[in-house]
């Protein structure tokens, strides 16, 4: 019998809230700009082709340029690139964004795999990246060091949440964004272009999914690996979805899910044995759970995934 | 280049009246996306560095011409035909199940756990009956809660069933590596495996499984019930219109239930025929993630089940093929990937046109339309 005492030991401690951070911040990122899409009423399931992009351009990015710096700027770039195609197809030419978004992602699993067996023949890898630690806050025991010693990228992440709640909260165009997705032909009313809004809504969650997969590639795994993001993208859907538009439930669900995908690690610090297939699943299970029991109070933009076309019934 | 001219022109015929054209205009828009596709994966080819004309070849060796290549490339049609079967009857009802891989495996898994016991109480035949049916139930069940949430509660079935896909592959690991488990087998866990001579007959005078004679046979059924029965017409109003099918009476709750378990059926007869046919056990993390290739497909057929096989015949062998040209070229073989994404923009793109034209707004400039009409020569 194990007492619950020696499963929280400090490395428990440590492993999981570490691991859920470097796992959860992808998502967060990820997750955060499909908030800003949907709130626009596009649907945006080429999220995990966004990723995969910023994990592959970014990582060569990093490798090549030998900065940090330059590998999360190619990473939201290759995110703003493949963002644009949902622009000119979903937003400005009313195509069907769920057929836009699973051609994305297909593509883009497929382009980086070419790739990487083409290009990355070495398997090249990335050093160790400097982190920032916060003087003071890290002092403290257990779980300063885990989670006040951060890449930079980390810590304006959590700005960027800010920002969004911000823009939502306080400004025009966070006004605009939801009049996009709720009632985008009372926007064109008011004199706001729906296509511009929502193309400006897009584009940023591009940059933003990119740049998750960059931190996946350059800080998470220091490598590039075909189809690394391993659903990240759905999940990050996913959390979206149920976050309904607030960015800090986005972030209270990104930390939730990247524990868990750390559980196995830090249950192994604690010699304990669960089947990783049982933890692997253990977010969506309680995903579903969750839509069973609260599912009536599920909400959604009323125009998500519908194009606008002007002058259209 | 060309290809693209000759795409615009055969579509500038279409535009004229009468049978001929309204032929054209779906064989433009059923095989245009499929040769953009080709020729904008070979621009991809050769910029990698590869040579597109000896890839392309390579896919036809391996997929038709070699040795057992076509034969191989049946073989594998077989299951992709039962996921097409199964994709037409939701998206028919514009309900968008994307749990194919989910459902495909757990039925797989289940099937091939269950295999050599039963085969062993019971006659071979009989055996493998129940063994097909059982893979459907699997796969229906696997539906039952997107299906619910979407019917009920009018929650997102695609978020649903991609996140039960995710579940499905944990929950058939674990079947693998805790009940089903063969321990007489290698260190990777693996089922037991059911013998060759206990699978599904071969048709005479070849190694094609009867996989394939049951999912031709599921495609006409399925055609015959979408196009000529009251469900199949129930099923149309709800994709056309939602509210419209609830003015007519009908019970949309029930019609999303079943659509969404006689598609799960349809792809747990897919997992049967693999692994019944093929393979015979399922090894920890196999995942052939046929589903979201076969989606494309679906909607370039235009929801026809009869249709979608030429297509899912080219995919099959692009499937076989890819794999001698990808070891050949020295690549990962996810090209396949890269065309359906690209068939997939293609027929976006495709559509809006078509959709423009009807709408009577051309999308050439008048001045381009009008040097067009000249060389079409009319």
């Amino acid at each position: 019998m194990i007492a619950v005492g020696d499963v929280f030991t400090e490395g428990f401690l440590t492993a999981l809230v570490a691991g859920g951070l470097l796992a959860g911040i992808p998502l967060l990122l990820a997750a955060l700009g499909e908030t800003i899409s949907e709130r626009a009423g596009v649907l945006n399931i080429g999220l995990e082709g966004m990723m995969l992009m910023g994990a592959y351009v970014g990582f060569s990015g990093a490798l090549y340029s030998g900065y940090t710096w330059v590998g999360f700027g190619a990473g939201a770039g290759a995110g703003i690139f493949v963002a644009l195609f949902m622009v000119g197809l979903c937003v400005r030419l009313g195509l069907d964004q769920i057929v836009v978004g699973i051609a994305l992602t297909l593509g883009a699993e497929g382009l980086t795999s070419l790739l990487h067996g083409a290009v990355l023949t070495e398997r090249p890898r990335l050093g160790a990246v400097e982190l920032v630690t916060i003087p003071g806050l890290s002092e403290i025991p257990v779980l300063g060091r885990s989670v006040f010693s951060q890449h930079l990228v980390v810590y304006l992440t959590i700005g960027g949440v800010i920002a969004v709640w911000w823009l939502f909260r306080s400004t025009t165009f966070g006004l605009s964004l939801k009049a996009a997705g709720d009632k985008p032909a009372a926007l064109d009313a008011a004199g706001v272009s729906v296509y511009r809004t929502r193309g400006y809504a897009v584009l940023a969650t591009g940059s933003l999914a990119g740049l998750g997969g960059a931190y996946l590639a350059i800080v998470g795994a220091g490598t590039f690996e075909p189809f690394m993001t391993n659903g990240a993208g759905f999940i990050a859907i996913i959390l979206a979805m149920l976050a309904r538009g607030r960015p800090f439930w986005v972030v209270a669900g990104s930390l939730l899910i990247g524990m868990s995908l750390q559980l196995q690690t830090a249950l192994q610090v604690a010699r304990i044995d669960i089947p990783i297939d049982v933890v692997n699943m253990l977010p969506f299970l309680a995903v579903i759970v969750v839509l069973l029991l609260f599912g009536r109070r599920a909400y959604l933009p009323a125009a998500l995934g519908l194009p606008y076309v002007r002058g259209a019934r | 280049m060309s290809d693209t001219a000759a795409t615009e022109s055969a579509e500038l015929a279409a535009a004229r009246p009468g049978r001929l054209g309204a032929l054209a205009d779906t064989l433009v828009r059923s095989v245009g996306p499929v040769v953009l596709a080709l020729v904008a994966g070979a621009v991809i080819l050769a910029a990698l560095g590869r040579n597109p004309g000896t890839f392309y070849g390579d896919i036809v060796e391996g997929g038709l011409t070699r040795g057992n290549g076509l034969q191989e490339s049946i073989i594998r049609a077989a299951p992709l035909l039962l996921i097409a079967a199964g994709l037409i009857v939701v998206f028919r009802a514009n309900i968008w199940n994307l749990g194919i891989d989910g459902q495909f495996l757990l039925a797989g898994v289940i099937v091939a756990g269950v295999a050599s016991p039963l085969d062993d109480a019971l006659p071979n035949g009989l055996a493998l009956v129940l063994l097909w049916l059982l893979a459907g139930a699997v796969g229906a069940v696997w539906t039952l809660v997107p299906a619910f949430l979407r019917a009920y509660y009018g929650v997102n079935e695609i978020i649903t069933t991609l996140m039960m896909t995710f579940i499905g592959i944990n929950v058939a690991n674990l079947f693998i590596k805790g009940p089903f488990r063969d321990f007489e087998s290698t260190n990777v866990p693996q089922t037991s495996v059911l013998p060759v001579e206990r699978r599904l007959p071969d048709l005479p005078g070849t190694r094609i499984h009867a996989g394939i004679v049951v999912a031709l046979v599921a495609l006409v059924v399925v055609h015959y019930v979408m196009t000529r029965t009251s469900f199949g017409l129930r099923l149309n109003v709800l994709g056309a219109n939602p509210r419209a099918a609830v003015h007519f009476g009908l019970s949309v709750k029930r019609l999303i239930m079943v659509s969404f378990a006689v598609s799960g059926m349809l792809i747990g007869f897919a997992a049967a025929a693999e692994i019944l046919g093929v393979w015979g056990y399922v090894r920890a993390d196999w995942d052939p993630a046929f589903g979201l290739i076969v989606v494309p497909l679906v909607f370039l057929a235009r929801l026809n089940a009869i249709a979608v096989i030429p297509f899912v015949a080219l995919l099959a062998v692009l499937s076989i093929g890819g794999d001698l040209a990808a070891r050949r070229a020295e690549l990962p073989n996810d090209f396949l990937l890269v065309l359906v994404g690209l068939i997939l923009l293609f027929m976006a793109i495709t559509e809006y046109l078509g959709r423009k034209r009807e709408l009577g707004q051309s999308y050439l400039t008048e001045g381009l339309r009008q040097s067009l009409r000249r060389r079409a020569g009319r």
